[in-house]
């Protein structure tokens, strides 16, 4: 057998070229998996990262495409990073960012059909929220029971789905919808409306604040004494404990900032590019952004580049679909590539192999 | 000539070993005679460790060569060399703790024996080298001295000609020290070669009739340590002069700076120890030593001190303040500082740089502009400063903690909290590890700001270095503290007979 051997010295260099070296070996694993789907390779993998920012045809479309995606797994990267920094690992984005867009459309369309300016922050705000609460669960229950919050986490974001159903069939459905399920159209309500900022191009609200949100965990992670005590709290717990800093407090903080944020994306989301509630309105933003901020190597402008490659895959993945008919779910097995693919890099690139037996 | 060459048990020739780049043993030649105690004298990282596993077959020199009676020896495992007569007692315990001390010896034999026959002989071992250990109590159940003992019964049943001993009195008590040299030198008496690996010059002084010294990996000379005074061979040890810090000399009795009074404080964890009757008192300019051995409360005391672990049973007063329940940072606010133990992964994070590592105490936000953003102008200009002040030897202010060694570690540590100008400096173990150097300068830099006017609490396991600066001394046994008395006054026997109440 063999024998897993930390490395002494880390290169910076190798450690950098991680994401990079995934995303090449996804592209020869992925154009193997497609060959084999009777897929030309070639052709998909040009469709997935060339096509959409340099085809004539598309590029005019997709190019807003791959910001409007890449917001969404932006903002709720960005949060899970910082709790990933301090070893608090939320898992259940997707519930959060599910219970956002719950709490913003019902709020909006519990007002429906008034009209006022203050709806739609208002409807920002307790999306926000129900983001928010959603994560305090598993905050509360990791702080004051120690219970793991990657399990809980995880297992609300079932929950969250079940409730997502009920809204869509139940609380929520358009009364005029002819008993489809699923709620009004946000987009038709000019109050609550995320509408496009750049007009033609669907660019919205929140692609904005997600640009706005790289900055500001840039600072608070390297400038500010907060985004300090989150990495010792991640290194050294009791290194943490002996500067003064509570555990709890900053366990709690990282959980429900991630929270927020999810619920932010989820808002800005239903309000906008989705439009209305529906039983699938979540496409798995919540479970990518994990690739993504790892991808982006927990650093906010790292995040910002993995954002917009995953957000690629996704627009081409699309493409890919409708030209070359290759199935949804090739592409979901693409973007967990990356994630395999880095994971194990890294581990190379902290230790190395020794074989066991001899010396 | 002729005599000294057929007295000779053990000769090492040019024994070289390298790990990486670094040249751990360099031409190390040795002779141990018969019925000899060989000194191997070296500070951390000199190569005695490296020397000794290849002695007992650990470690396979790259070149050079060994005899053993005369006759070539080269053991390829530590089974090898106990066949040839070489037994080895370890610093750090190889006992099962669920076993009884009997059965561990059981274990530890490489020829069966009979069971009636074998307990025979481990008492008669016991009695006539004084090796006193109750064989059936389970080894979880006894104190570090009588572990020891238990591991030489151990190495000796087996008859070795040599026995090499690492660093066998860091566990234990001043009494505990006294008998195993009253044992180590009937088995010397006896025609047994004895290999004693240490740092501690008096004890040298004292047991062994010859001292090979080892530095960087080489050896600097052989010595007769009765002809020497400790402080000359530390010298030779360190490779340049040294000095000794002396006390603080004007203790302000009208300050009292700190008073903590403990009833009882349960520890966190099973293995942890019950702090109980704590009372004392340190003032203005004076230096408190809290000794004791390993284990005894050190660490919950320490954490009591620092606000890390909050206790209602405990009151402690600084200045007329009540500050049992303030968290560390509160209590470096008002001008405590803290020096724990464990220099990685507590009062330093390995993974950080120099920089992120001074912010980890930042009493009165310094390094803080507006708002919470770090000012790294002002942490830049503090971290270099302490580089310098304590002579730290890295590559700069974004140096990892981790790439630095033990003893630059803790003079950045020690230099961190220093720095801040505390009232009150609480410090644990602050040389150990550390190179004879470092650690002068260490307690001078400690003995420096008391001199000043702060008061420091010194706990430390190093009895040397808490009789040599601190004004009054105390003792740590089995979450027990003894009452505080003046150094001056206090007599090596005294010492033994308060710590002695843990051996047993």
């Amino acid at each position: 057998m063999f024998k897993l051997i930390p490395r002494e010295n880390v290169s910076p260099v190798l450690s950098l070229l991680g994401p990079l070296f995934s995303v090449g070996l996804t592209m020869i694993v992925g154009g193997i998996l497609f060959y084999f789907l009777g897929v030309d390779p070639f052709a998909a993998i040009k469709m997935i990262f060339w096509d959409p920012l340099m085809s004539e045809t598309f590029s005019t479309y997709s190019i807003p495409q791959i910001f409007i995606k890449g917001a969404p797994l932006i903002l709720i990267a960005l949060g899970l990073s910082v709790g990933f920094k301090a070893n608090v690992w939320n898992i259940g984005a997707e519930g959060q960012y599910i219970m956002g867009a719950i709490f913003g459309a019902s709020f909006a369309l519990s007002l429906y059909p008034l009209e006022s300016i203050v709806i739609f922050p208002a409807m920002i705000l307790i999306g926000v929220i129900g983001g928010c609460l959603w994560s305090i669960i598993p905050a509360f229950l990791k702080v004051k029971f120690q219970v793991n919050e990657i399990l809980v986490s995880l297992m609300l974001v079932y929950v969250a789905e079940q409730i997502l159903a009920l809204a869509s069939l139940g609380f929520l459905r358009n009364p005029d919808g002819a008993g489809f399920p699923g709620s009004r159209n946000l987009n038709q309500y000019t109050s609550a409306s995320n509408a496009e900022i750049i007009v033609g191009t669907g660019i919205h609200l929140g692609v904005l604040l997600s640009l706005l949100m790289v900055i500001f965990f840039y600072v608070l992670l390297f400038r500010h004494s907060l985004g300090f005590k989150i990495k010792l709290l991640g290194n050294s717990p009791k290194a943490s404990g002996f500067s003064g800093d509570n555990s709890n407090k900053l366990i709690f903080l990282c959980l429900t900032l991630s929270g927020s944020l999810a619920g932010l994306a989820g808002i800005m989301e239903v309000a906008g590019p989705a439009g209305q509630i529906n039983i699938d309105f979540n496409v798995g933003y919540g479970f990518t952004a994990i690739i993504v901020a790892f991808l982006g190597r927990l650093n906010p402008i790292g995040i910002f580049f993995a954002g917009i490659v995953m957000a690629l895959t996704y627009v081409g993945g699309e493409l890919t679909q409708f030209m070359l008919n290759l199935p949804a779910a090739a592409i979901q097995v693409f973007q967990g590539m990356l994630l395999f693919f880095l994971l194990s890099f890294d581990l190379f690139v902290h230790y190395k192999i020794k074989l066991k037996g001899n010396k | 000539m002729n005599n000294k060459i057929e007295n000779t048990l053990f000769q090492c020739r040019a024994i070289n070993k390298e790990f990486g780049n670094v040249r751990a043993n360099n031409d190390i030649s040795i002779n141990v005679r018969t019925s000899q105690i060989h000194a191997l004298l070296g500070e951390n990282g000199a190569g005695k460790s490296t020397l000794v596993k290849i002695i007992y077959g650990l470690l396979q020199p790259d070149t050079g060569s060994m005899t053993f009676s005369d006759k070539e020896y080269s053991p390829k495992s530590p089974k090898d060399a106990r066949a040839l007569g070489v037994g080895m007692v370890f610093q750090h315990f190889s006992l099962f703790e669920p076993l009884t001390a009997f059965e561990n010896i059981v274990v530890g034999l490489d020829k069966e024996l009979g069971e009636k026959e074998l307990h025979a002989s481990v008492i008669t071992l016991s009695e006539s080298y004084g090796l006193e250990v109750n064989l059936s109590s389970f080894i979880g159940d006894l104190s570090a001295g009588e572990r020891q003992r238990v591991e030489i019964i151990r190495a000796l049943i087996q008859k070795p000609k040599l026995l090499i001993m690492d660093e066998p009195t860091s566990v234990l008590t001043p009494f505990e020290c006294e008998s195993l040299f009253k044992t180590l030198k009937k088995l010397a008496s006896e025609g047994t070669s004895i290999l004693y690996i240490s740092h501690k010059l008096k004890e040298i002084a004292d047991l062994c009739d010859t001292a090979s010294v080892l530095r960087k990996g080489a050896i600097v000379g052989e010595y007769d340590p009765k002809k020497m005074t400790p402080r000359e061979l530390g010298e030779i040890m360190v490779g340049q002069s040294l000095f000794e810090p002396k006390r603080p000399v004007a203790t302000n009795k009208s300050n009292k700076v700190l008073s903590v009074k403990i009833n009882e404080v349960k520890p966190d964890t099973q293995f942890g120890v019950t702090l109980k009757n704590i009372d004392l008192a340190v003032y203005q300019s004076e230096i408190l030593g809290i000794g004791g051995v390993a284990g005894n409360g050190q660490e919950e005391l320490m954490q009591i001190l620092t606000g890390e672990k909050k206790d209602r049973n405990v009151s402690i007063k600084y200045m007329d303040n009540d500050i049992e329940m303030l968290n560390p940072r509160e209590r470096r606010e008002i001008g405590l500082a803290f020096a724990p133990e464990e220099r990685l992964g507590h009062a330093a994070v390995g993974n950080l740089n120099l920089l992120d590592n001074s912010l980890i105490t930042d009493p009165k936000k310094r390094f803080q502009k507006k708002m919470g953003f770090i000012d790294f102008g002002e942490l830049n200009a503090y971290t270099n400063e302490i580089i310098e002040k304590f002579n730290v030897k890295t590559t700069g202010v974004s140096a990892l903690a981790s790439s630095l060694s033990g003893g630059n570690l803790q003079k950045f540590v020690v230099g961190r909290e220093i720095g801040q100008k505390p009232s009150l400096f609480i410090v644990n173990q602050p040389t150990w590890g550390v190179d004879a150097l470092s650690a002068a300068n260490i307690r001078q830099a400690i003995v420096d700001i008391a001199n000043t006017g702060a008061a420091i609490i010194l706990i430390s396991q190093d009895l040397d270095e808490i009789l040599e600066i601190s004004n009054k001394v105390a003792f740590l046994t089995n979450g027990n503290l003894s009452i505080p008395t003046n150094t001056m006054d206090i007599k090596t026997d005294e010492i033994g007979a308060i710590m002695g109440g843990i051996s047993d």
